[in-house]
């Protein structure tokens, strides 16, 4: 899940956007963002976005937008600037780090060894 | 609660929810385009479920109830028939000060010894609650602009001769104004109809009257 | 080149075109030819533009929907286009334009819809081949879409697709309730067959070769507009006919080798219909923005100082 970066001043150098920016519609309302979850128990994934003054509305509107079928068992509402996307998030890639990984461990040779002294190895 | 009662209650939504779907894709923004239609459904069903229970006793079906019956004939209050349309002002001054009133007879109804109008007037009840959620947010947004507080005055009086005399005053209470007096309560009364709904009438019907007795 | 030093994604445009094809996906946020952008902003706006205006002949007919269930279900239709205007719109002012500046472009005539939007509706039949027919061409180009290299727009495809569904159903039992009726109902549907069939063909677009098209290079619409086109008549032509309706191109016929054959579409009159000149274009473009005018101070009074 991406968001767009806000643009302007405060953003980062990456846009590439019109000087319109994508920062919700230059003086009208918030963007909010809507989780929802699909099915109870299940994780909550992003539905989509939608304009609106404040939480009441934006509440009112995530309901139709995601839930007049009946198809979310629940919802999140999130402002949109509260939301931190963090791009390539993997912290250390420099060196090796196997002991995190499941092809870090060879334990055949080992356990080998270890049946042979118990005398519990299998015959051959 | 005899068939005409029932029928008034129907033709209210029926007429109002006709009204409201008259905003489906030109309303304010897009958001609120999509919430505003589904009060207009769900107003249409309000109506189509009181229409059953009211063809139970006459023996016909709703559908003939809600289109085959002659403009004299319906029993809605000339509130829910003005055209209001393009303006919001008016629309949601309507939506709020209905909504209000709806909320008082619906509650009396919950009592009713028959139970099946007890039942339906709980269901509606429930989905009651999301449109008065949506009318008091409108309420609180606009009630600082002037041509708000404009249309409810204006519409006030329509509103108050929606209910039956005894349940005006508790919504007087709920809208914070007076009743209005009898003189002025006389031109918006049930039992007659506005300007407006003969030409809401024809084009409501047209289709059903283009092939009389056919099925859509 | 694209992006930044240190970037992992600099691309130059020969390696964003190689990425998209290859299945890569872009986000927002994402570095991107600027071609690339302005052709995704032309391309889904365009799309937002065709559900916002698609509105307005269909609505007409909520009105006047001759039963319950009719009124309720098209206005479900209608409610969900609109809908599906909203989550497209956003999608474009993610990508740097704002809702208002397409708007203000629509109604300007400087941006375009789809040629059946210009048409007018005449009778019940219509709404009913509509829902059927035009929404069934709609549909095969959406669910090309579902692969479009850009994401944001491929996920809201799938909510749309979703939606659209149950459109054909709606559209579908509209028909046969009419087929099966009077014989006056059945007039009333091939008349209406007889009227939108020639934009029904045009609606694909003339057949283009992909290599020539930047749309496809970039995998923004992954199917031919002859392939769409095809798709449909395979789809649709057999279930026009077994109403027993006409479908008004004596040409009309599958070869052997399963692909269609049909009189030449009128290219100009799509030409000249998408530039502006529909039958209705004018006069709903013009109720377009009076309706916005209308509602302005709503927008200024509710969304201006969000809090």
């Amino acid at each position: 899940m991406n968001f767009p970066r806000r643009l302007g001043p405060s953003g980062a150098g990456r846009s590439r956007a019109s000087p319109g920016g994508s920062r919700a519609g230059q003086g009208t309302g918030m963007i909010w963002e809507v989780f929802r979850q699909e099915r109870e128990g299940q994780p909550f994934q992003h539905g989509g976005s939608l304009e609106a003054p404040n939480l009441v509305f934006a509440e009112a509107y995530a309901r139709e937008f995601y839930g007049r079928r009946d198809e979310s068992f629940a919802l999140w509402i999130v402002p949109r600037e509260a939301v931190k996307e963090v791009r390539e998030p993997y912290v250390a890639e420099v060196f090796d780090r196997d002991y995190r990984r499941v092809d870090g461990y060879s334990l055949k040779v080992k356990l080998k060894e270890a049946r042979e002294r118990a005398g519990t190895s299998r015959a051959g | 609660m005899n068939a005409q009662a029932l029928l008034e209650l129907a033709d209210d939504e029926l007429v109002l929810g006709w009204r409201d779907s008259e905003w489906t894709g030109i309303a304010p923004f897009l958001e609120e385009d999509v919430a505003f239609s589904s009060i207009a459904q769900t107003e249409i069903g309000h109506a189509r479920a009181w229409y059953e229970l009211a063809a139970k006793e006459l023996g016909t079906d709703a559908d003939a109830l809600a289109f085959d019956r002659d403009p004299a004939e319906y029993l809605c209050a000339p509130f829910v028939e003005l055209r209001l349309v393009h303006d919001w002002a008016q629309t949601i001054a309507r939506h709020w000060l209905y909504e209000s009133a709806d909320a008082i007879r619906i509650d009396a109804l919950k009592s009713s010894d028959d139970p099946d109008i007890a039942g339906l007037a709980e269901k509606v009840d429930r989905e009651e609650v999301y449109h008065r959620m949506h009318a008091a947010m409108w309420e609180e947004r606009l009630r600082g602009e002037p041509a708000f507080q404009k249309a409810v005055d204006d519409l006030w009086p329509s509103a108050a001769a929606l209910l039956p005399p005894d349940q005006r005053a508790t919504l007087a209470t709920i809208v914070g104004k007076d009743v209005p007096s009898n003189r002025l309560l006389l031109a918006h009364e049930r039992g007659q109809h506005s300007d407006d709904f003969r030409p809401l009438w024809e084009e409501m019907t047209m289709v059903r009257r283009s092939v009389p007795g056919a099925s859509w | 080149m694209y992006g930044y030093p240190n970037d992992r994604l600099v691309m130059d445009e020969a390696e964003f075109e190689a990425y998209v094809q290859g299945g890569g996906q872009v986000e927002a946020g994402d570095p991107m030819p600027d071609d690339y952008r302005k052709a995704l902003v032309k391309f889904i706006e365009m799309h937002g533009n065709s559900e916002l205006m698609g509105v307005l002949p269909e609505r007409e007919w909520i009105l006047r929907a001759p039963t319950l269930q009719r009124k309720l279900a098209l206005t479900s239709k209608v409610q969900d286009e609109v809908g599906h205007a909203q989550l497209i719109y956003r999608v474009v002012e993610d990508l740097g334009k704002p809702r208002e500046a397409c708007l203000d472009d629509l109604v300007a005539g400087k941006t375009k819809f789809h040629n059946v939007f210009h048409y007018p509706t005449k009778t019940w039949g219509d709404v009913g081949v509509i829902a059927w027919l035009v929404d069934a061409a709609a549909i095969i180009s959406q669910k090309a879409l579902l692969k479009c290299s850009y994401a944001p727009y491929a996920r809201i495809m799938k909510k749309i697709c979703w939606e659209e569904s149950f459109h054909i159903l709606h559209g579908r039992d509209v028909i046969l309730t009419m087929m099966n009726g009077t014989e006056e109902q059945r007039e009333l549907v091939q008349e209406a067959l007889d009227r939108w069939w020639g934009p029904l063909m045009q609606f694909h677009g003339n057949p283009i070769p992909a290599a020539d098209d930047p749309m496809y290079r970039w995998r923004i619409k992954s199917q031919a507009n002859e392939e769409a086109r095809q798709q449909f008549l395979d789809g649709y032509v057999p279930q026009i006919r077994e109403l027993g309706l006409t479908v008004p191109d004596p040409q009309l016929e599958k070869r052997k080798d399963g692909v269609w054959e049909y009189s030449e579409p009128d290219w100009d009159e799509l030409k000249w219909v998408v530039t502006g000149h529909g039958p209705e274009t004018e006069r709903r473009l013009g109720f377009r923005q009076a309706s916005r005018e209308e509602t302005a101070w709503v927008r200024r009074a509710v969304l201006a100082d969000a809090a």
